[in-house]
């Protein structure tokens, strides 16, 4: 039987989401619902002195309203911070309380203070204008580099800040700057994102009065965590009577990790008020109050020899973390981004300084690559301006600074089991025509444009695991992940996961990879996540997990569940177990070649007798039955790497810059299906592009999110991209058994300094900062106009 | 409130809705047309995309009094007889979609440039899209699909 790992399969989700068959949450209806509103907060930053629903309540159709009062009075636990992070001098990190609903002070333009619940939306609507608060405001500050010298915004947190993080050794890299040739420096924004997933955040909540149970349907990449933290820490349910369900949920990137105020609220309050609720976020509510990503302001420098070799690495960061600390929040900025900042590089000396600080805007959390692209960002921004002023091709510097042999320990954490990142590089400077690039570069200039190149090479820490690891950093929670594989009597497979689709296709590649294990069609298998009341706690999807901790959880349950058909074959066909070999499907007895199906053996472990004789097919020891379960905790993270280039054309007359050429070169180790590995590259790029060249969040002095609408907010559109061109390499992972890597966000951290460093190529090495936008760009074409006169 | 009649899907629906009724939410929440989806209110996104009269518009800023007596069509009315359309079976074929979410504008956008264009150029597909917005895929495979399904169509 073919393999059917590593088979472009087409999705078994397809068929429904083409359809218009799709159940997001925003299609459930619940006979007697009712419409939620929130009172959001128009102000960043106010002493709430009093809400007065006396008006609202007695509008058409209002069932009730409820306020921080009343969520304080039941004992409702707050939002949390997913991982503590230790200062550099030992003190834990300062974080706030975070209620669902505010009760004293508003933090941010959008955080919720009470809610209407009514009989139809419009009701809702127009009873949450009533609702009258009395505020005081207070001058807000959104800029972290301003709030460390402001008012503290929450008590008893000192220059707003949550930490001041090192990792890393200061006297090493003092050491090694002092031994250098040249210091390499650049300042960075990287600016703050709004992730955007397409279907905004939604959540429909149905209490049983009967059994108390509440059910929960949410827009979640992690329902079972989503439970956890809502019934330990928020106290709405204890977990066996909250059932928490994330159906089809349309786009993440991050943003669907955090449970949210509103989930917490119309939990609570469909106990209260003994009715089903129903809330669905406008997009301008998801704007404000989804968590945002990246926002760095970053300055670092690289020691390097006059002939490219680098000797040490330092930045100093201040991350902003919004108006309060969430579940990837603090380790964002640190774990996850100053490991990776010395790159796919040997350097000896390193350290990483981050300081993160609390802001009156929204909560800043994990986005798509969460802390890798600010990483990469940093040392592939150094590596170019490097190569650009030691006069060394931009190519060769990197190629003499990589590690050559692996496992290669990277300076400041990890030990990377595998890759080849000359071959990835090598590779993509062939496909992407690297030798051809001064031609076309003087083709552009003789139709008067600015052709530049930009080459960016990442490796990244994913597939968030290692319990241990990670719980020894600060994190909350353990990062296993579970699988349960139920072999049904007449031979379907339901295979549970604790991992959560929202994209990512698991319903698919799952599938592949167990029928591979059981030697079933792919057919036979249904794919079960999402529901806390079907299958085993998961920890969820995000950090790019999924397969390289919940796929290999179904490679050992399925491993399990052949181990124990081999014991009940060997029975059925009554020889000795070892002489059993399970292939395509069958147990054949080696000697005899009798078999028996897999199927066959299900059925037997379910019916295990039979007519007129004592016999059972169930050896000694085992039980009847064909289900097993697995909780797969690796022993490191993954560390997929690649080498992406980037050629840009820039019209110094607009300042329009179009991205020509994309060419990318990843290592995800073993790829189950190339369709979906690509799908996700794209979709990564795009994002990277995004950031580079569109994307802003742009908030005014006072705290006013401007950038709260796709009138305002530059989402990228189908013309703002050409053809990305797409090439692998492929080095096994050594810490899973199908030597897989993540590969969901390596497109969005190798993409930004790959755009910026074309752009900056382009443009005679003027440093800019993102988004290049038309306006900046111009700018800088007229300075360099400017400065070319001067010289001729 | 007003009373409305429209062919959907090929079947006669007749309603008393609000005068303000939008017929996205119509078609969601009046005849349970779920597929039909809205990702924005501003008219940007795309996700919200059908037919009337054959010509796709953004169903989030249509009234559905205004279009009283059209023909309506949304992805849900796209398949005959279990069999998907040739730009349904394209996107499914290209890997043209993830999340799932923009996919029933995008298709129903997609057909719409079929009619006028019978094989558009990619720059040409691309300018086309520009008001359906996908976080996904990178648009690079819906591209694709929608070269694709002209081969077919």
């Amino acid at each position: 039987m073919a393999s059917l790992v590593g088979s472009r399969v087409e999705r078994k989700e397809d068929a429904r989401f083409l359809t218009g068959k799709g159940r997001y949450t925003a299609d459930i209806n619940i006979a007697n619902q009712t419409y939620a509103v929130f009172v959001r907060s128009p102000h960043a930053r106010a002493k709430i002195k009093k809400v007065d629903t006396s008006k609202a309540l007695k509008a058409s159709g209002v069932v009730e309203i409820l306020t921080g009062e009343e969520i304080a009075n039941d004992k409702i636990g707050g939002l949390i911070a997913g991982w503590a992070i230790r200062s550099e001098d030992g003190s834990e990190m300062k974080v706030p309380a975070n209620p669902p609903l505010a009760k004293d002070n508003a933090n941010f333009v959008g955080e919720p203070i009470a809610v209407v619940f009514a009989e139809s939306l419009d009701e809702a609507k127009s009873a949450a204008d009533m609702v009258k608060i009395d505020y005081k405001v207070l001058k807000a500050v959104t800029n972290p580099a301003d709030a460390m010298k402001s008012d503290a915004i929450h008590d008893g947190v000192d220059k707003n800040l949550c930490y001041d993080w090192l990792l890393g050794d200061r006297k090493a890299v003092d050491e090694a700057f002092a031994k250098a040739d040249k210091i390499i420096k650049v300042d960075l924004i990287n600016n703050r994102l709004i992730p955007n997933a397409m279907e905004p955040r939604a959540c429909v909540v149905d209490y049983n009065t009967a059994s108390e149970e509440i059910t929960l349907y949410t827009t979640s990449q992690n329902p079972h965590l989503s439970r956890l933290v809502m019934s330990a820490f928020g106290g709405v349910a204890p977990e066996n009577k909250l059932r928490v369900v994330a159906p089809d949920v349309g786009g993440g990137f991050g943003s669907k990790i955090n449970v949210y105020n509103e989930e917490i609220v119309c939990s609570w309050a469909s106990k209260k008020i003994e009715r089903p609720i129903k809330w669905v976020a406008e997009r301008t509510e998801s704007f404000l109050t989804d968590t945002h990503g990246r926002d760095h302001v970053t300055h670092a420098e690289l020691a390097v020899t006059n002939d490219g070799k680098f000797l040490g690495f330092k930045n100093e960061t201040i991350a902003n973390l919004g108006a309060y600390a969430r579940v990837f929040g603090t380790v964002t900025p640190t774990y996850l981004f100053g490991p990776c900042a010395t790159g796919v590089y040997v350097i000896p000396a390193a350290y990483s300084n981050v300081k993160a600080i609390y802001t009156n805007t929204a909560p800043v959390d994990a986005y798509r690559g969460a802390g890798r692209p600010e990483a990469t960002y940093t040392i592939e921004r150094l590596v170019e301006k490097a190569a650009m002023e030691l006069g060394i091709d931009r190519t060769e510097i990197r190629m003499k600074n990589f590690p050559k042999e692996f496992p290669f320990k990277q300076t400041l954490v990890h030990t990377v089991d595998s890759g080849d990142y000359v071959a990835g590089l090598e590779k993509a400077k062939q496909m992407a025509d690297y030798a051809g690039f001064e031609a076309r570069r003087k083709k552009s200039e003789a139709n008067g444009k600015l052709r530049g190149i930009g080459v960016s090479s990442y490796f990244e820490a994913c597939g968030i695991a290692p319990s241990a690891a990670v719980m020894s950093l600060g994190c909350g929670v353990g990062l296993w992940e579970s699988a349960e594989v139920r072999f049904n009597p007449t031979g379907q497979i339901s295979v549970f996961t604790g991992a959560h689709s929202h994209g990512q296709s698991h319903q698919t590649t799952f599938a592949q990879i167990a029928a591979d294990e059981l030697g079933v069609p792919m057919e036979n298998i249904d794919v079960v996540h999402g529901d806390t009341d079907k299958g085993t706690f998961g920890m969820g999807t995000y950090g790019s997990r999924s397969l390289t901790v919940g796929g290999i959880a179904i490679v050992n349950a399925c491993k399990k569940i052949v181990a124990k058909g081999k014991r009940v074959a060997a029975k059925m066909l009554e020889v000795n177990e070892d002489e059993i070999e399970f292939k395509d499907g069958e147990f054949v007895a080696l000697k005899s070649n009798k078999k028996k199906t897999i199927g066959e053996v299900a059925f037997a472990c379910y019916l295990p007798g039979q007519r007129d004789e004592m016999k059972s097919p169930i050896p000694e020891g085992d039980e009847p039955g064909l289900i097993e379960s697995s909780f797969f905790d690796p022993v490191n993270f993954s560390f997929p790497a690649g080498s992406h280039i980037c050629e840009v054309e820039i019209d110094p007359d607009t300042g329009d810059v179009k991205v020509e050429k994309y060419t990318a070169v990843d290592d995800f180790g073993r790829i189950v299906n190339p369709n979906i590995v690509e799908g996700q590259v794209h979709g990564g790029i795009a994002q990277g592009i995004g950031q580079a060249l569109h994307e802003n969040t742009q908030y005014d002095e006072t705290g006013q999110l401007m950038t709260a609408s796709y009138m305002d907010y530059t989402m990228p559109r189908a013309d703002n991209f050409p053809e990305f061109n797409l090439g692998f390499t492929c080095t096994h992972a050594t810490s899973n058994p199908l030597g897989v890597k993540g590969c969901g966000e390596a497109g969005a951290i190798a993409s930004p300094p790959t755009v910026m460093n074309a752009v900056i190529d382009a443009l005679g090495g003027q440093e800019i900062s993102m988004p290049a936008t038309a306006e900046k760009v111009w700018k800088a074409c007229k300075a360099m106009k400017k400065s070319n006169t001067k010289a001729a | 409130m007003t009373k409305v009649t429209l062919e959907v899907n090929g079947k006669k629906v007749s309603k008393e809705v609000p005068d303000h009724t939008l017929l996205s939410v119509f078609l969601r929440d009046n005849l349970n047309l779920t597929g039909t989806h809205i990702g924005c209110d501003t008219s940007q996104c795309g996700a919200c995309v059908v037919h009337v009269d054959g010509k796709s518009i953004k169903s989030c800023s249509t009234l559905v009094a205004d279009i009283d007596g059209s023909k309506v069509i949304t992805i849900e009315g796209l398949a005959k007889d279990g069999k998907l359309h040739p730009m349904q079976e394209a996107f499914k074929k290209t890997h043209g979609l993830q999340c799932g979410f923009c996919t029933p504008g995008m298709v129903m956008s997609a057909i719409d440039l079929l009619k006028i264009k019978k094989n558009p150029s990619d720059q040409e597909i691309r300018e086309w899209l520009e008001g359906n917005i996908c976080r996904c895929t990178g648009y690079q495979n819906i591209v694709a699909a929608v070269k694709e399904a002209a081969t077919k169509m």
